[in-house]
């Protein structure tokens, strides 16, 4: 019998914000549990802790009776619970047998290290037949499908003799056929008593293959209950059930009738088909979706940072097909990314070189003059008082200094000196705390009462309700609703995002 | 199921560029000049490329890590230098030997511990050890060209059962090499720390242990390759070894090794590769080219060597692509 594993009262603070809160449950031994919760709501933290990635601030762990306190990847895998990540941690250049036995081959002799070829690649047989993987043990990884690396994950986890497995997002980019394969290697895991951790965002398969279900939000557990006596409605209620708890500016403008940023039919294989949506001069169009769906690769694709195979993006009735991020600029198009310490900003460099980056070109007569130092100071100025960035901050001091939410100002800022007219937002608050959130939606607002469109990329279904006129919601690459500010519910956004499964 | 096949076998061709290469070149040079094929030049064509070869054995282990050794050419110096010096001063040449090998896996060894103690880039760290290692060698020589005795060069012209001596050491390397890289744990650590270290770190491998590792290997190397120039040329000029390490990761990247990690063999490609490199070179002395073109000639074969590499990462980032949605119906 597979022993149990047992949270108690795990907590974790980054930053002195609450990740996971007292969270207790158990994972009874060869049982399945399902966890699922929205973005944010802890799992992947409480996996890395589970992992030995992090540490606890508080709480304990117990694995097979014993009290479980890894430090480090390894400490995990020795004790016996191995991970099968969304990402895979699969090296497409080593043959199959490698990959399962990279940690610690099998030697010919004690004083010879040299790889027992035959021994790995009758053992990879057979956990490749376990995992019905009917390839060569030799085969390099990297001519395998998705679904096929994700089968030798799991061989490798059973390799490793792994006695608890879990499973993050599994499912995300298999095919239907693909999927049931893995369903039913999971079957078969259950029956050799296996205990399974299953984390995904389908939950009609979390009801299918899960004994148990616990579901998370906010860092805490708000339910666990065996999956026969759940719904797909149940746990979605159980999910977003929360007064939404941020104050949100009031709004100042509204909406006009202008089109500035026509997007029409826009696709590119295997990334976002037929995407079409229309943002007019003065919106705040919100854009929603999991982890995953296509919404900042669609971003990049209408920043001109990727290809686009198909469709075309009209900007103030002019099509942009085949320009350049340059040009698109240059007719007023801004992206804030993501990921604002790799992508938006220069983290060494002063706040005043990072505010004038953008609209440098606009400070100097030609490309190889001067730049005019006293026109750059000036309107470092002005922009730094009109997104209200901390008067504490020099100009000379590097951003990488400033608070996230001043970061993010000054990202914003650095886009306000060239005047665009349609900015491209994605996940602007990420990282920021509840007071300079209210901030950075003002300045959001400002932007659109300006008469500017704001096309706004967020994880976070109760920001976009409080702030967007109209919230398109993504699934894989596709746009699945348009839904106007009257039917504004956390529960159709998170019904369209999650799968087909949920209420058709 | 697997990678569509017009693109399998455009990938196939790109690896196979460096025998397509030679082909290529054998070909023109044999065309243009009859003296090129003849069996004493074939012997020269393998007999040539034995430092550079091993030189860019060593670079290998590197460059599959995702690093990069410009120091080789300046360790190939400072052995060179240090154990000339011996070998006038009368030492016997096991014990010069010795040094020689000592001192290159010292200064892998402090490239290493400079690259895994302090994380800083491999590119660098043996930039700044390059220079040191040839301001080192100039004091060592007084910047003056030191002969060596005869009996040196009789080394090198030595045969062991009819086989020169310098293609028999780079034989000998080649096979442990690729043996270690296809056989051991390590050399498949190596691979893995080159497609990606922190998961490499995740599925229980020492990387920085790895990591020290190779730099220490390639150090070896360079001074064996020092030690096979020295004996097929007795003399230590203030230039010797200069600009061999681009020579080296040239070899190494024609013979398809990647510079961004991972990727790449010792055996056909890395022995391909300089092959391919001297060829051009013996060719270009046979037909008496103009020895100013040279470093043009050179400069095309770096580019082209580099230019493949890009393209074939190009084309295996294109196959793996993460997708957000799966096609239906292809």
């Amino acid at each position: 019998m597979t022993p149990a594993l047992r949270f108690r009262g795990i907590t974790k603070s980054f930053f002195g914000v609450k990740v996971l809160q007292e969270v207790s449950f158990v994972v009874p031994g060869g049982q399945t549990v399902g966890i699922v919760g929205e973005n944010g709501a802890g799992k992947s933290t409480l996996m890395n802790i589970l992992g030995g990635n992090l540490q606890p601030d508080d709480g304990e762990m117990e694995f097979d009776g014993q009290r479980y306190a890894p430090a480090s990847p390894g400490d995990a895998r020795r004790a016996g619970i191995a991970f099968v990540h969304q990402e895979l941690n699969l090296f497409g250049n080593l043959a199959i047998a490698e990959n399962l036995f990279l940690g610690g081959f099998p030697w010919r002799a004690r004083w010879l290290p040299w790889i027992h070829r035959r021994r790995i690649h009758e053992r990879a047989r057979q956990w490749l037949a376990e995992v019905n993987l009917p390839h060569a043990p030799d085969t390099l990884v990297e001519r395998l499908s998705a679904g096929e690396r994700q089968l030798v994950e799991i061989a490798k986890a059973l390799a490793g003799d792994a006695r608890l497995i879990i499973l993050d997002e599994p499912t995300t980019s298999l095919t239907a056929v693909e999927a049931e394969r893995l369903f039913a290697i999971l079957g078969r895991l259950r029956q050799r008593g296996i205990s399974l951790i299953y984390i995904s965002h389908s939950l009609g398969d979390v009801l299918r293959l899960c004994d148990q279900v616990v579901v998370l939000r906010d860092g805490a557990v708000v339910a666990q209950a065996p999956a026969r006596e759940l719904t797909v409605e149940r746990i979605v209620a159980w999910m977003v059930g929360r007064e939404i708890s941020q104050l949100f500016p009031p709004r100042t403008g509204q909406p006009t009738d202008r089109v500035l940023l026509d997007v029409a039919g826009v696709t590119q294989p295997g990334v976002v088909k037929r995407v079409s949506f229309q943002l007019r001069a003065g919106e705040i169009l919100g854009l929603s979706g999991l982890m995953g769906a296509g919404r900042s690769e669609l971003a990049r694709i209408l920043f001109g940072l990727d290809p686009c195979a198909a469709g075309d993006v009209r900007l103030g009735g002019e099509s942009l097909r085949g320009q350049p991020p340059r040009e698109r600029i240059r007719r007023g198009l801004a992206l804030v990314t993501e990921d604002r310490r790799w992508d938006g900003l220069c983290a060494e460099a002063t706040i005043g070189d990072n505010l004038t980056l953008v609209a440098l070109p606009n400070l100097t007569r030609s490309p190889l003059a001067w730049v005019d130092r006293a026109a750059a100071g000036q309107a470092v100025q002005r922009i730094r008082e009109a997104v209200r960035l901390t008067p504490a901050a020099r100009d000379e001091q590097p951003v990488k200094t400033l608070s996230g939410g001043n970061q993010q100002k000054v990202v914003l800022a650095k886009w306000l000196l060239n005047e665009p007219q349609v900015f491209i937002l994605d996940e602007p608050t990420r990282g920021i705390d509840v007071g300079a959130r209210y901030e950075i939606y003002r300045l959001i607002q400002e932007l659109a009462a300006r008469g500017a469109g704001v096309l706004m990329i967020s994880s976070e279904i109760e920001e976009l309700i409080g702030l967007c006129d109209r919230i398109l919601v993504m699934r894989r690459g596709e746009i699945r609703d348009c839904i106007e500010p009257a039917a504004f519910d956390r529960e159709r956004i998170l019904r369209a995002a999650l799968h087909e499964e949920v209420g058709v | 199921m697997t990678a569509p096949v017009g693109r399998s076998l455009g990938l196939l061709l790109l690896n196979q560029a460096s025998l397509v290469l030679f082909a290529g070149v054998v070909l023109t040079f044999g065309l243009m000049s009859p003296a090129f094929l003849q069996p004493a030049n074939a012997s020269n064509i393998l007999i040539q490329p034995a430092s550079t070869g091993i030189l860019a054995v060593g670079m290998t282990f590197v460059l599959l890590t995702a690093g990069v050794d410009l120091s080789v050419g300046a360790i190939m110096f400072v052995a060179a230098a240090v154990g000339g010096k011996l070998i006038l001063g009368g030492w016997p040449f096991g014990g010069v030997l010795a040094v020689m090998i000592l001192i290159g896996v010292l200064y892998g060894a402090m490239n290493a511990w400079f690259i895994t103690q302090f994380a800083i880039l491999a590119f660098v760290v043996t930039l700044a050890t390059r220079y040191f290692g040839r301001g080192l060698g100039l004091r060592i020589t007084e910047t003056r060209a030191m002969n060596l005795p005869e009996s040196f060069y009789e080394l090198g012209a030595a045969r062991v059962l009819g086989v020169p001596l310098p293609i028999l050491v780079f034989a000998l390397i080649v096979v442990v090499a690729h043996v270690v890289l296809t056989r051991t744990p390590f050399g498949r650590q190596v691979y893995a720390v080159g497609a990606d270290v922190e998961a490499a770190r995740k599925a229980g491998v020492r990387t920085r242990a790895v990591l020290f590792a190779v730099y220490v290997i390639c150090g070896f190397c360079a001074a064996a390759a020092g030690m096979v120039a020295l004996s097929q040329a007795p003399a230590v000029s203030p230039t010797f070894g200069n600009n061999r390490e681009f020579m080296a990761i040239a070899a190494a990247v024609l013979g398809g090794t990647s510079l961004f990690g991972g990727r790449g063999a010792v055996f056909p490609g890395t022995v391909l590769g300089a092959v391919l490199i001297q060829t051009i070179e013996n060719g270009l002395t046979i037909l008496n080219v103009n020895s100013y073109l040279y470093p043009l000639i050179t400069s095309g074969v770096i580019f082209i060597a580099v230019l493949l590499d890009a393209t074939r990462c190009r084309v295996l980032a294109h196959v793996n692509r993460r997708k957000i949605f799966v096609e239906t119906g292809s």
